[in-house]
């Protein structure tokens, strides 16, 4: 019973808005807008996508770029999380800045170091260059997406080891360690050969996310990718903003492409998976040992990749600080805080705080009882499908319709058809990030607590939620961060009239003004970090006398 | 036919006075409306500015502003046309919008404004509004009462002087770029200044410019666009990143030039450069340019959609903007620079003072040094031009 009025909730709630998005956009794929007064159906949108210049080339970089970051962005997560799991995924914390830093903020920031005028040049011009005008190479919107992928890669190898170092709890680590090091294996070899084949599964579904995500992204895409032509995503996005509203036609034929190329870039990497592991099996019967990761390799690209993403957040923090910072100077020639005491961010800070504390109350709320229910019913809710959607439907070919379903329903555009758009992204992300530590805690607690007799509601309550505060809590800053982060449904669902921090810094990047940009961006991902500081310190306070409550039971 | 239609209806209207019974109604019906204003919010002194209307009008007329901060004025387009798709046709988001061109074309076409209303507007008396006037036209296309103006728009270039001497004409681009490989480029078509440099060397090298104000067509389009491509394509290898790269839009490109990454950036606003510098933007030595012929010229408008929820709140804003006073604070370098919309000639002595009293500083051209206005294309060249450039150069 509680299992389908749960159900029904996400159904309604997630699934909703989802399917009848899709299928506005569907209509309008194939001519159908009546609003602008195409009622026919047809092929000609289609005709029209494939006809316009570049598409080709675009379609080639969308899947270059997304298969390229997804490839790179799990090698790595897989390769340094072996590391981190020696210590029981404490240096993780240093990592949580990255996973709460909005992908626009972090490609700005990106863009500020990498670029022929970022602050690299700048550190090492002139002196050690000759440099005194930027030199004409292409770092940031180069033709071949070098610089979305790894931007991107930035962003997802610590979401990935993130999902990693919760999914190992699920595996005997320490056993096959022993084992596998009293057999002579050395720890990298026995990560490869016996770890990561039994923790790949229990990763799948999030590297499908990052999949689906790296082969839609827009706002990444935007600032790092190559411009002429541009990714499919943000094709689609020129169609729908161009000033023909007729172009919205041929983007949503392209929206529903790129809903097929998703579900092909998975069927591929499906296809890989497979191929690999008849060939892993192979490799594993002739029981060598020896190394398999090149060890130096991998601790260099972890520190590069730490050492990027630290460099351009700092970049932005220094552009926020600055007045005038001519080339090639190394810092800026004159400093200010007129633009962190002049601009009203508060607002818009405001904002984002109130949307993202509504959506993460309602995103826990939905997610405990999801696994509640699940637990109640003693087998998974059939929903799954549906609550992945969302996080491998592209974004903005649904949303176009999501927008116009919204207003059918006669839902005023504001902060509230914006909280529900964000749910429907950030409740995937919190369930994922809570169901793993709940679906391995400890059974023999919850049956001592049936047997003294505590029934289902007091075993939710007193025993489950306790012990799963922090989870709960870091779920609830993954979803924070989630929701800091969306610009499009923000949007679209507000009509433009909900100011976030990530509207005005992706509305002001298109602006001649770094400074400006820093102060927003630096405040985009100090909000989420805070969150996460408090999903640690939190429960760390309160479980200070209750040493086994810090995580080991979650193990 | 239509176009004389129009024109007649123009005249006719702005024969017409006002009556002031209206106008009180309408500040009445005003009165505690919010006005959602959606405008371009790439420019944050743009947006200081919209922010002091907003003020202003909210002291005297009780009326709020938001403002709706655009990246794309079309973004304000779509969403009028989602509210029209869901049959929402009353109490509509957007109350008004920063519009011209092909956005204005559009939305008027696809009957989605409000008006003829600027002809009931008190301070519309300071603006020429006769027929062929810059304010009554947009881009060649009628305004017809259905888009106020706000501020004048003309293209211009920057240097910095301190680096590099600037070319003479359009067709002069070639050999300094030649001479500057990688020191020039020009925002994506796609992009509304991007567009707007190739129609300021489509007007200067059309062999017969008069047939730019008409719709284009095949024959005038051939020949227009054999030239055009000629120099385009003599130009292209030379420009930054070899031609295959552009800036976003022509912030990004100030940036570029801030940066030194290239020695050559476009605006439309021919005080940008030295707001710009007073921002720590670009640096002291920036200066204005403009090729020998003169450069292209329009109005900015705001209009209201047909469907706004605050109609009259949006009206009162609409009027405030042409207001002498705001017209002024408009124009003055530490505020936002850039140029009146209204008729010198129907101005009080006490505004004439209010516009000669305003600040200067050394990289604000005078209005004389910045050449003759050239008429815009019909917006069909700009769309068929940006089209055709599309499919020429994306690989």
């Amino acid at each position: 019973m509680a299992g389908r009025l749960v159900g029904l909730a996400v159904a309604l709630g997630i699934g909703g808005p989802i399917l009848a998005g899709l299928g506005f956009t569907l209509l309008a794929g194939f001519g159908w807008m009546p609003a602008i007064g195409q009622a026919g159906l047809g092929t000609a949108p289609w005709a029209a996508a494939f006809a316009a210049p570049g598409f080709a080339t675009g379609l080639r970089l969308t899947l270059w770029t997304g298969l390229g970051a997804t490839v790179l962005s799990l090698g790595l997560a897989l390769a340094l999380a072996q590391g981190m799991a020696r210590d029981g995924g404490r240096r993780m914390r240093l990592i949580a800045p990255l996973l709460a830093v909005p992908h626009a903020a972090l490609a700005i920031g990106l863009a500020f170091l990498i670029a022929p005028s970022g602050w690299i040049v700048r550190l090492v011009s002139p002196w050690a260059t000759g440099w005194t005008t930027p030199p004409a190479f292409a770092t940031t919107g180069d033709p071949a997406g070098l610089a979305l992928i790894l931007g991107l890669a930035l962003k997802e190898v610590p979401f990935l080891m993130l999902i990693t170092l919760a999914a190992l709890s699920r595996v005997p680590v320490a056993a096959h360690m022993a084992a596998g090091r009293a057999l002579g294996h050395s720890p990298a070899s026995v990560w490869v050969r016996v770890i990561v084949p039994q923790l790949y599964p229990l990763i799948r579904l999030p590297v499908y996310v990052v999949l689906a995500f790296s082969l839609s992204v827009v706002d990444m895409a935007l600032i790092l990718g190559p411009s002429n032509p541009p990714t499919l995503s943000v094709w689609i996005l020129r169609g729908y903003m161009a000033p023909d509203p007729a172009m919205a036609l041929p983007a949503s034929a392209a929206a529903v492409m790129q809903l097929g190329i998703v579900a092909c870039g998975i069927g591929l990497w499906h296809l890989a998976e497979r191929a690999l592991a008849r060939i892993g099996r192979a490799e594993l019967r002739r029981g060598r040992r020896g190394g398999v990761l090149p060890q130096g390799a991998v601790r260099l690209a972890g520190a590069l990749g730490a050492g990027l993403a630290g460099g351009s957040l700092l970049v932005l923090m220094l552009w926020s600080l600055a007045w005038r910072w001519p080339f090639p100077a190394a810092l800026p020639e004159t400093w200010s805080l007129r633009h962190w005491t002049g601009r009203g961010w508060g607002a818009a800070t405001l904002e984002t705080l109130w949307i993202g504390a509504a959506v993460v109350a309602l995103g826990a709320l939905l997610a405990i009882a999801w696994l509640e229910a699940e637990d109640r019913a003693g087998r998974r809710l059939p929903l799954t499908a549906l609550v992945a959607a969302p996080l491998l439907i592209p974004q903005i070919g649904f949303l176009q319709g999501l927008n116009i379903a919204f207003l059918h329903l006669g839902l005023p555009p504001g902060r509230g058809t914006v909280i529900w758009a964000h749910l429907i992204f950030v409740f995937p992300y919190m369930l994922l990030a809570l169901s793993g530590p709940w679906r391995a805690l400890e059974p023999g607690l919850i049956r001592s607590a049936a047997a003294l007799g505590a029934g289902p509601w007091r075993r939710l309550l007193a025993v489950k939620l306790p012990v799963l505060l922090r989870p709960i809590l870091t779920a609830a800053a993954i979803g924070f961060s989630v929701s800091v982060a969306q610009y499009v449904p923000t949007l679209f669902m507000g009509a433009g009239r909900i100011a976030t921090l990530t509207t005005e810094a992706v509305a002001l990047s298109s602006s001649a003004d770094r400074r400006v940009v820093g102060v927003y961006a630096v405040l985009q991902a100090i909000l989420p970090l805070a969150a996460f500081m408090l999903a640690i310190a939190v429960p760390g306070a309160l479980h200070r006398n209750r040493r086994a409550l810090a995580g080991e039971l979650t193990r | 036919m239509r176009l004389m239609l129009a024109a007649l209806a123009c005249a006719a209207s702005a024969a017409s006075t006002p009556a002031l019974a209206d106008w009180s109604g309408v500040l009445a019906a005003a009165r505690g409306q919010t006005v959602y204003w959606n405008a371009w919010g790439g420019d944050p002194r743009t947006n200081d500015f919209i922010a002091w209307v907003g003020q202003q009008v909210q002291e005297r007329y009780g009326v709020t502003v938001e403002q709706v901060k655009l990246t794309d004025t079309a973004e304000a387009l779509s969403r009028v046309i989602a509210e029209k798709a869901a049959g929402r046709d009353e109490g509509g988001a957007v109350d008004l919008i920063w519009i011209n061109g092909p956005n204005f074309l559009a939305m008027k076409e696809a009957g989605l404004l409000h008006g003829p209303f600027v002809a009931d507007l008190p301070n519309a008396r300071f603006v020429d509004l006769s027929p062929g006037a810059p304010a009554a036209l947009d881009f060649t296309v009628p305004v017809e009462g259905l888009e106020a103006p706000w501020r004048l728009a003309k293209f211009v270039f920057a240097h910095d002087s301190a680096r590099v001497t600037p070319p003479a004409s359009m067709a002069g681009f070639v050999d300094w770029a030649a001479a500057h490989p990688g020191r020039m480029t020009h925002p994506h078509p796609s992009n509304f200044m991007g567009a707007t440099f190739l129609k300021q060397a489509l007007v200067e090298l059309a062999p017969d410019p008069a047939a730019l104000q008409a719709p284009v067509t095949e024959e005038s389009y051939a020949v227009a666009a054999d030239v055009l491509w000629q120099w385009y394509d003599a130009l292209r290898p030379h420009m930054w990143r070899e031609g295959t790269a552009f800036p976003e839009n022509e912030s990004v490109q100030a940036q570029m030039l801030n940066d030194t990454e290239i020695d050559i950036a476009m605006f439309f606003d021919p005080a940008a450069p030295a707001a710009l510098i007073e921002q720590g933007l670009l640096p002291e030595s920036a200066r204005v340019f403009v090729p020998e012929g003169g450069t292209i010229g329009n109005v900015s408008f705001v209009a209201i959609p047909y469907n706004a929820a605050h109609r009259e709140g949006a009206m009162v804003v609409a009027d405030f903007l042409l207001d002498p006073a705001t017209q002024a604070r408009m124009q003055d370098i530490t505020v936002l620079g850039s140029f009146p919309v209204l008729d010198p000639a129907r101005l009080d002595e006490a505004a004439r003072a209010a516009f000669a009293a305003l600040p200067t500083a050394p990289a604000l051209p005078a209005l004389d040094d910045l050449g003759p206005t050239l008429p815009e294309p019909h917006p069909s060249w700009m769309t068929r031009l940006t089209g055709d450039w599309a499919a020429r150069y994306t690989p």
